[in-house]
């Protein structure tokens, strides 16, 4: 509600504040070399560019601070603003990282915030937060049932998945043997993750919040080598070989 | 340093108790000194399956509460002079067992006895997870049907991670599969899961299959361990899982359907 509605009750008001959520992709940077950065995030744009374009991100330094690397604020949000990237927020930074970027207009976002529902037409279901841990996992040992793994980067397991447990990843997944349980590749948003398997039996599967159940799994699909992606909300399922 | 063998399922009624019986009869038959605990506070019914059921003076909680000294609670069996018996209480219930308690238990046990082995009850709580915390082997009993199998992997899970080796960063369980209640004529129809099925859903070495058995009934309600049932497939069965477990190389004898007079003169599977 607008705070002038208090001081003059006569005029209706023209505004409100409304809650919402809205997914925005983050940059998490694990070095400080601008130059490198200013490379790597070209490259990656240039896989997706029409994605990337104009694309609000939040750019998240708490890995940069937990090694104690310093990362000059201005030019880096110089550099992402080059890549067309509109930089909307600061996550993980120091206080004279935050102030900086305050001073430049860029809101701070807190470490830990959750996916809420939006107007998407396919069907979602809400993310999860973990503490960060280390990137990339790898499970070599069967995931049994009612285990539950959760990576914050790309997930491998190179043994079976049994019905009833769940992997997580906000990555790619990848299950070089039977995938039986639930998989949930890009849980914190990210569209371009895909899930890789051997052997497609799963409960269900879903790239950041669009899930598709067991039953849903044409006969086509299911027993087979397969990758899933995500292309316009749908999740689509295609032979790997 | 004794052996610590935890035989568990997570679904119940699939030949726990049973199997404990049998495989703490066979290894002591063998010449090792074996105690069998059943972990099952408030509904016991290993001591019935052992035959000393009119022997119980103390039990398990008794003794983890020092109202008995172990000796005085162990029950050495009829049959056999090697194998002892420690019953579980039947009127406490199971916030009697302290993983301190279990652990001075088997501690205890640990110093006279080759093998120690725990039965299980059903399920996944306090009682489960005292009987396999302290492990050194599993073997976990499956059906060879749908919820048996699905409620084994969550027990594999938890054996992987809950138990005494997983916290501490040791070698982990040993885990053995035992596919009992096995019936080769009921999989050649297609109404039951076949061994390679089962293996296939829980990625497990097999220990041994146990095929359905009457002698099983009749062995329970004589209260003696089938595996002296030697005339029995079952009684042969386990015996045959005795003998793998120490490392003998046996085949499996009781996977294929039986062939009737006509089946084996006119061959075919």
């Amino acid at each position: 509600m607008s705070a002038d509605a208090k001081k003059t009750p006569s005029i209706t008001s023209i505004l409100e504040f409304k809650s919402s959520t809205f997914s925005v992709p983050v940059l998490v940077l694990s070095g400080n070399d601008l130059d490198v950065i200013s490379e790597q995030l070209q490259k990656k744009i240039d896989l997706a560019p029409e994605f990337f374009k104009n694309s609000p991100v939040v750019f998240d330094l708490q890995p940069l601070n937990k090694q104690s690397l310093a990362i000059d604020i201005e030019e880096l949000i110089a550099i992402i603003r080059q890549s067309k990237l509109l930089p909307i927020g600061i996550r993980g930074g120091t206080p004279e990282q935050i102030a900086t970027a305050l001073s430049l207009h860029i809101p701070v976002y807190s470490l830990h915030n959750n996916l809420a529902q939006d107007n998407q037409k396919a069907k979602k279901i809400e993310a999860i937060t973990e503490p960060a841990i280390a990137a990339n996992m790898l499970i070599s040992h069967p995931v049994r049932s009612g285990q539950r793994i959760y990576s914050s980067g790309d997930l491998t397991v190179t043994a079976q998945v049994s019905a009833g447990a769940e992997i997580l990843a906000e990555g790619n997944i990848h299950v070089y043997g039977s995938l039986r349980g639930r998989a949930l590749a890009g849980v914190q948003g990210d569209t371009q993750a895909r899930i890789f398997c051997f052997d497609l039996q799963a409960e269900l599967i879903s790239i950041a919040g669009n899930y598709k159940i067991s039953e849903d799994l044409g006969n086509d699909v299911r027993g087979k080598p397969v990758q899933i992606y995500l292309q316009e909300n749908s999740l689509i399922i295609k032979d790997l070989v | 340093m004794a052996r610590i063998i935890v035989v568990t399922s997570g679904k119940g009624g699939v030949g726990k108790t049973t199997t404990s019986a049998a495989i703490a009869m066979g290894l002591a038959k063998k010449g090792h000194k074996t105690a069998v605990i059943d972990f099952d506070v408030g509904l016991r019914n290993l001591d019935l399956i052992m035959g000393c059921e009119r022997r119980v003076v103390y039990d398990f909680v008794n003794v983890i509460n020092g109202e008995a000294s172990l000796n005085q609670a162990l029950i050495r069996d009829k049959h056999c002079d090697l194998l002892y018996i420690l019953p579980a209480s039947q009127t406490r219930d199971k916030d009697a067992l302290t993983q301190e308690g279990v652990n001075k238990v088997l501690e205890e046990l640990s110093k006279d006895f080759k093998y120690i082995v725990c039965d299980s009850p059903a399920g996944i709580e306090k009682g489960a997870h005292l009987a396999m915390y302290f492990a050194d082997d599993a073997f976990v009993i499956t059906n060879p049907e749908v919820s048996s199998v699905r409620d084994s992997d969550r027990m594999l899970g938890l054996l992987a991670s809950k138990s005494r080796r997983a916290e501490q960063n040791l070698e982990p369980i040993k885990e053995y599969l035992v596919l009992t209640r096995y019936s080769p004529d009921r999989v050649k129809l297609g109404d039951m899961l076949s061994v390679d099925d089962v293996q296939d859903i829980l990625s497990l070495h097999l220990l041994g299959v146990i095929p359905e058995s009457k002698s099983v009934l009749t062995a329970s309600n004589a209260g003696v361990p089938v595996i002296l049932d030697e005339k029995s497939d079952a009684g042969q069965a386990y015996d045959d899982i005795v003998a793998r477990y120490l490392g003998e190389d046996r085949p499996h004898r009781f996977i294929e359907e039986k062939k009737g007079l006509f089946g084996k003169f006119f061959g075919g599977k």
